[in-house]
């Protein structure tokens, strides 16, 4: 145990803030290790929009494909595939919120992240690298729920341009709702109830247009369903596989991503500063 | 070297009502071992906090490396290590993989990196286990991870939070040799501990904390001439005897529920003996008696007048 310490001096106040690239993806690199040793929570947020999928295209399907507007009473399960396919894959990316801020809120309480605010690691680097973990994981989440719908029947019509800007929106939408989940397992005083809040976000998708047409709703719901983001999210997705109307929905698709990924940024950014140690 | 690593001045910070540190100055000189010394809730960690800033103080100022905490802290963060009470490991990674982290967080590039990682498995001893998830480790090798993962950089100045609590005394040992040799190469270290013998072994200065205040700073020579070599204790029988024999000795601190009294003492067979004889004389029979060299309880009585140095953690 001699000369523990390299000759290297650390020169005071050299300039740290040029890493913030560099150090997301070393945060990056850290989470996905995660992922990769522990999977645990990555299968479930694929098992969970897999058994739903199921779920209502085999007891539902036929019953609510038939009541589709304009849809063939005798092929109402094909018909539904189609319907509820986008509201599915949008689920699925709201399912990882409650992943990510589980493991944002376990890592908060961890001491590698104390070690991490005594060295000059910019803040959103941290927090960047949980991210992008996260948007990546619920991509992977998607194609393969995906990939089951293409089994039991699902058959987009997208053609290339179409795809490409399908898989565009739903890394942004992965991407605002990463930020909005982290934000979410700042706030949560523990990991076990860190996964409460982004429950709601998981709801969100039944009171849209995903599993019924809003105009099967009451009013006051069909109201609530129409503003909500995750309309325009799955209305976008819908009208660019399948051919569906697209109207303002990718606009407005869009622009919900830039609220959630500026509101999630800045309110995960301001509990991270007023958080302190143990 | 003339600007000191460390330079606290009239520090302060209360969490609600509750005083933590109250005007504690501080320097350290570079090169140099402090030791903080103090009880549970002294202020020792919150100093230490401070510094590396992960807490904001709430009055006075605090250098290190000549960077301000508060308006600096990128300059300190990039000059300071920290190693706390707490293990600051990922616990989901292997030993490797955790200095590797902090390799590539410190931007040393892939190749330095990598021998920076081999040299510092190697000289923890921690080779075999590099691929081992750290759930494996035992208590001591996690420490060890967790000072070579503050180590990686070679950081000037080195906090060093209750380093060996909870060790058991060969892994004691072992961090005691690491820290010499840190200083050997020139590291400014910062220590906090509850352990005379352990500020004595290291540090070239001592500074007591009590209760957010610094009650004495010198070397480990002059604190110890302030607590001459323990004390005597005397356990009596009945309350009767132990207050005729407060009264007899006069400079003493007297446990009323253990029946028992501490005389302050230069360890010599010389005081022993006058302690006895006074007690004879007064015909007063004692029921046990120990003799104690000093540890932190006794420079606690000595400079603050009180034996209880039990607290709570802030």
């Amino acid at each position: 145990m001699t000369t523990i310490a390299a000759k290297r001096r650390t020169a005071p106040g050299t300039g740290q803030q040029s890493h913030v690239i560099a150090d997301s993806v070393t945060m990056l690199r850290r989470n996905l290790l995660h992922m990769l040793r522990y999977p645990g929570l990555s299968v479930f947020t694929i098992v969970g929009p897999v058994v739903l999928l199921l779920f209502f295209v085999f007891v539902f399907g036929g019953t609510l494909g038939a009541g589709l507007p304009g849809a063939d009473p005798a092929g109402g399960r094909e018909a539904y595939v189609a319907y509820v396919m986008p509201g599915i894959l949008l689920l699925t990316i709201a399912g990882s919120a409650g992943g990510i801020a589980t493991t944002v809120s376990m890592d908060m309480t961890e001491g590698i992240t104390a070690r991490f605010r005594t060295m000059a690691i910019s803040r959103a680097a941290v927090l960047a690298g949980h991210v992008l973990g996260n948007t990546i994981q619920a991509i992977i989440a998607v194609v393969l729920v995906l990939g089951v719908g293409l089994l039991i029947g699902f058959r987009p019509t997208a053609g290339f341009v179409e795809w490409i800007s399908a898989a565009g929106l739903i890394v942004l939408i992965a991407y605002a709702i990463s930020w909005l989940g982290v934000a979410m397992g700042m706030q949560a005083k523990s990991a076990e109830t860190a996964s409460n809040l982004p429950l709601v976000l998981t709801f969100l998708p039944f009171l849209s247009s995903g599993f019924v047409p809003t105009e099967s709703m009451p009013e006051w719901l069909q109201w609530f369903a129409q503003y909500q983001p995750f309309t325009p999210f799955i209305e976008a997705i819908r009208g660019l596989l399948l051919g569906t109307p697209l109207g303002w929905s990718p606009v407005l698709a869009i622009g919900w991503c830039v609220v959630l990924v500026v509101a999630g940024y800045a309110w995960s950014m301001a509990i991270y500063e007023r958080k302190s140690v143990r | 070297m003339n600007t000191p690593a460390i330079e606290v001045r009239g520090l302060r910070k209360s969490y609600g009502a509750k005083a933590v540190l109250d005007d504690v100055d501080l320097t350290v000189d570079a090169g140099t071992v402090t030791a903080l010394l103090g009880p549970n809730g002294a202020g020792k960690t919150t100093t230490v906090h401070i510094l590396s800033t992960l807490v904001r103080p709430d009055g006075g100022t605090a250098l290190v490396n000549g960077c301000d905490v508060v308006r600096n802290p990128d300059g300190v963060r990039a000059a300071i290590g920290l190693t706390g009470q707490f293990s600051a490991v990922d616990r989901l990674l292997t030993g490797e993989e955790n200095l590797l982290l902090m390799a590539r967080l410190r931007h040393l590039g892939a190749k330095r990196s990598k021998t920076r990682v081999a040299e510092l498995l190697e000289q923890f001893d921690l080779v075999e286990a590099a691929r081992k998830p750290l759930a494996t480790y035992s208590g001591g090798m996690q420490r060890r991870l967790d000072l070579a993962m503050t180590l990686v950089s070679a950081p000037s100045v080195i906090f060093l939070d209750e380093p060996t609590t909870g060790l058991d005394p060969r892994s004691r040992h072992t961090m005691w040799d690491i820290v010499r040799s840190l200083v050997a190469d020139g590291t400014t270290v910062l220590l906090t501990t509850q352990y005379l013998d352990e500020a004595d072994e290291l540090a070239d200065r001592i500074a007591v904390l009590d209760g957010g205040r610094l009650v004495a700073e010198g070397t480990p020579d002059e604190l110890k001439r302030l607590v001459p070599g323990g004390h005597i204790r005397l356990r009596f029988a009945d309350a009767a005897r132990l207050d005729a024999a407060s009264r007899l000795l006069g400079e003493s601190a007297r446990d009323d529920a253990g029946l028992s009294l501490t005389v302050p003492s230069d360890g010599g067979v010389g005081t022993l003996r006058t302690v006895l004889d006074r007690l004879d004389t007064a015909n007063l029979e004692v029921d046990d008696l120990s003799i104690h060299t000093p540890d932190l309880d006794d420079v606690f009585f000595a400079l603050t007048g009180r034996v209880e140095t039990k607290g709570t953690e802030s």
